[in-house]
């Protein structure tokens, strides 16, 4: 079994919404395409429609009549996931606690009735690729956190499947464990070249290991995109605030110029409308001497983050706003400063009031 | 006074007590059963006589025939239950769970009323079949009884059991291809597995020594409690209902403590 030339299979979502039979809908109708050996993350806060979405494509829920999954073009919508040949990784993980990590790895394939000396060489490979050596034949308890992860992604990637799903992987882990545990995540799933989604509420894990994100909001499609595509230019407020930090500021333009109570910054491309929703990122603000830009305000706070400091200005526009300045700048709460903002950093928002 | 001191006299009553319904009846339990005229190998009586030797291998069969059908029905009746939810379901498991709070003479006239001379089972029978079947004064009579008594038990324990068990472990075994058998055999009987132990060790020590559904029933029921009845208010053979006694609690003891064992063992595994 050679793991580099697995690339799983192409899906589409056609028209698949969701309603429970209480009469919530936690989706509305969605239709999305999942190219082969592409990662798709689904991102959005609880209760967005992200998990059902998945389990629609699993095979757990049913879409909403009209409704569709195709795995390569074949019509999937009436199989159940024992039929569908995906491979899952659950929040909690659910490994086999009767079985050994060996074993818990090698299930799918026992259920294949692969022989069991094929089946243990493919085991192994797949302990190799995921650091397990040596944990064979623990058991699911004697397994840190990280370990479990590792043995939930082995035992969903070793029967093959044309999409691996993953559920929330890394949400049960500490911070620190979860940055590491989401590089290896990342190798791994570029090492397999699979077809996967996979479902976060985490925009950092979003961005690192999205080749395309779908941001989500209350069972909607919000914005589709890659991960700079969803950073530089959301599509509307919502994505805007989800994804990183964002300034948001409400301001008249005249002139090609937004105007701000601590002055005036001039905005890219056309701006025909008169009033509007201007998102600008932290980092792209630089702080400089008030007398040589447009736009100035009040230092509020500094807080330093090693790498950085994000510095807060009041005075400059109608709410504070973030600014992100290198750490050898220094400056004094009570300071006047002044901001530069390059005008194609300015993204205006559709007003959705 | 200091703290361990305390302690120790807190336990005072539970010392008496024990002593005194517990430990010092079972002594003179044991010093009777070697009184008899036979000594201290009326003990062995149990085994090496063939009326008292049938009537135990009788029982134990009894026991565990209730303990395997008990368990089968139970984990069926539990495992759906806990995972449909139906009008009428509530009631459904007040009434299955009705026998828990009737004594072994309750359900002996039970028994009797649904296949005894009178019962349900010999009308319907005489009537399609022109013949009356009648079997509640014998063992299956007892057989059903002690079903009727375990299975409310059970029933619970499985539910509580199967309510603990996290569904995305099933979700995980479909996702690899697992047929509902494959799951059912993989994961949710390994997941039961302590429950049914448990639970099927109280449905036999039950089966073993209960007495009252059998005193109903019939007086020529060969069971152990039966015998040990008869020996001592008929035969007022004291030396033996004695020994007999102390071979069935040491008989169902055994039976608990390895299902103990068991248990704790395969409960460690289910981390």
């Amino acid at each position: 079994m050679n793991m580099m030339t697995r690339h799983g299979a192409a899906l589409k979502i056609e028209n698949c919404g969701k309603t429970f039979a209480d009469g919530t809908c936690a989706l509305a109708r969605a239709t999305l395409d999942i190219g082969q050996s592409e990662t798709l993350v689904l991102l959005g806060p609880s209760g967005c429609g992200k998990t059902t979405l998945l389990r629609i494509v699993a095979g757990l829920e049913t879409p909403d009549g009209g409704g569709r999954v195709l795995f390569d073009g074949k019509d999937l919508t009436r199989q159940p996931i024992e039929k569908r040949n995906v491979g899952m990784v659950f929040q909690s993980y659910a490994l086999f606690p009767n079985m050994s990590v060996a074993e818990n790895i090698g299930y799918g394939l026992k259920l294949r009735g692969l022989p069991k000396a094929e089946r243990a060489a493919q085991v192994a490979e797949l302990v190799a690729l995921t650091n397990l050596g040596g944990l064979e034949d623990r058991r699911i308890d004697q397994l840190s956190g990280g370990q479990r992860q590792r043995v939930a992604l082995a035992r969903a990637v070793a029967i093959r499947p044309s999409v691996l799903l993953l559920d929330e992987p890394l949400t049960a882990l500490d911070a620190a464990l979860r940055e590491r545990l989401r590089g290896e995540l990342n190798d791994l799933l570029r090492k397999l070249g699979i077809t996967a989604i996979y479902v976060t509420h985490d925009q950092a894990e979003a961005m690192e290991l999205g080749d395309r994100i779908v941001v989500m909001r209350k069972g909607a499609i919000a914005q589709i995109g890659t991960p700079r595509e969803i950073y530089f230019t959301p599509a509307n407020r919502f994505v805007a605030e989800f994804v990183g930090a964002a300034n948001i500021v409400e301001a008249p333009i005249e002139g090609g110029e937004l105007i701000l109570p601590g002055g005036r910054v001039p905005v890219a491309g056309p701006a025909t409308m008169s009033r509007a929703v201007a998102m600008v990122r932290p980092e792209t603000i630089a702080i400089a001497d008030a007398a040589t830009t447009g736009l100035a305000g009040i230092v509020d706070g500094v807080r330093f983050a090693g790498d950085r400091q994000r510095i807060i200005v009041r005075d400059a526009a109608s709410l504070p706003l973030a600014v992100d300045a290198p750490n050898t700048i220094k400056v004094r709460t009570g300071e006047r400063v002044g901001l530069s903002i390059p005008p194609d950093a300015i993204r205006l928002l559709p007003d959705e009031g | 006074m200091s703290h361990k001191s305390f302690v120790w006299m807190c336990l005072l009553p539970l010392a008496a007590v024990t002593a005194a319904f517990f430990v010092l009846p079972m002594a003179h339990l044991l010093v009777t059963g070697a009184e008899g005229p036979r000594g201290l190998p009326e003990y062995l009586a149990i085994i090496a006589d063939p009326r008292y030797r049938a009537t135990l291998l009788n029982t134990v069969l009894l026991a565990a025939a209730t303990t395997v059908a008990t368990l089968i029905a139970a984990t069926i009746t539990g495992l759906f239950l806990q995972r449909h939810r139906f009008p009428g379901r509530a009631v459904m498991i007040a009434i299955l769970t009705f026998p828990l709070a009737f004594p072994g003479v309750v359900i002996g006239f039970m028994i009797i009323l649904l296949a005894g001379r009178q019962g349900t089972i010999g009308d319907v029978s005489s009537r399609l079949l022109g013949d009356k079947i009648v079997f509640a004064y014998s063992i299956y009579g007892l057989f059903l009884g002690y079903l009727y008594f375990s299975i409310p038990r059970v029933i619970l324990t499985i539910m509580a059991a199967a309510q603990k068990l996290d569904p995305s472990l099933e979700e995980a075994a479909r996702s690899l291809g697992a047929s509902p058998w494959a799951v059912l055999r993989d994961v949710v009987l390994p997941a039961l597995a302590p429950a049914l132990v448990a639970s099927g060790a109280i449905a036999f020590a039950t089966a073993m020594g209960a007495f009252g559904t059998a005193f109903t029933l019939a007086t020529n029921i060969d069971v152990l409690p039966m015998l040990i009845y008869t020996e001592f208010t008929l035969a007022g053979n004291l030396a033996t209902s004695a020994a007999l006694s102390v071979g069935l609690g040491v008989m169902t003891w055994l039976i608990l403590a390895l299902a103990r064992t068991f248990t704790g063992n395969s409960v460690a595994a289910a981390g």
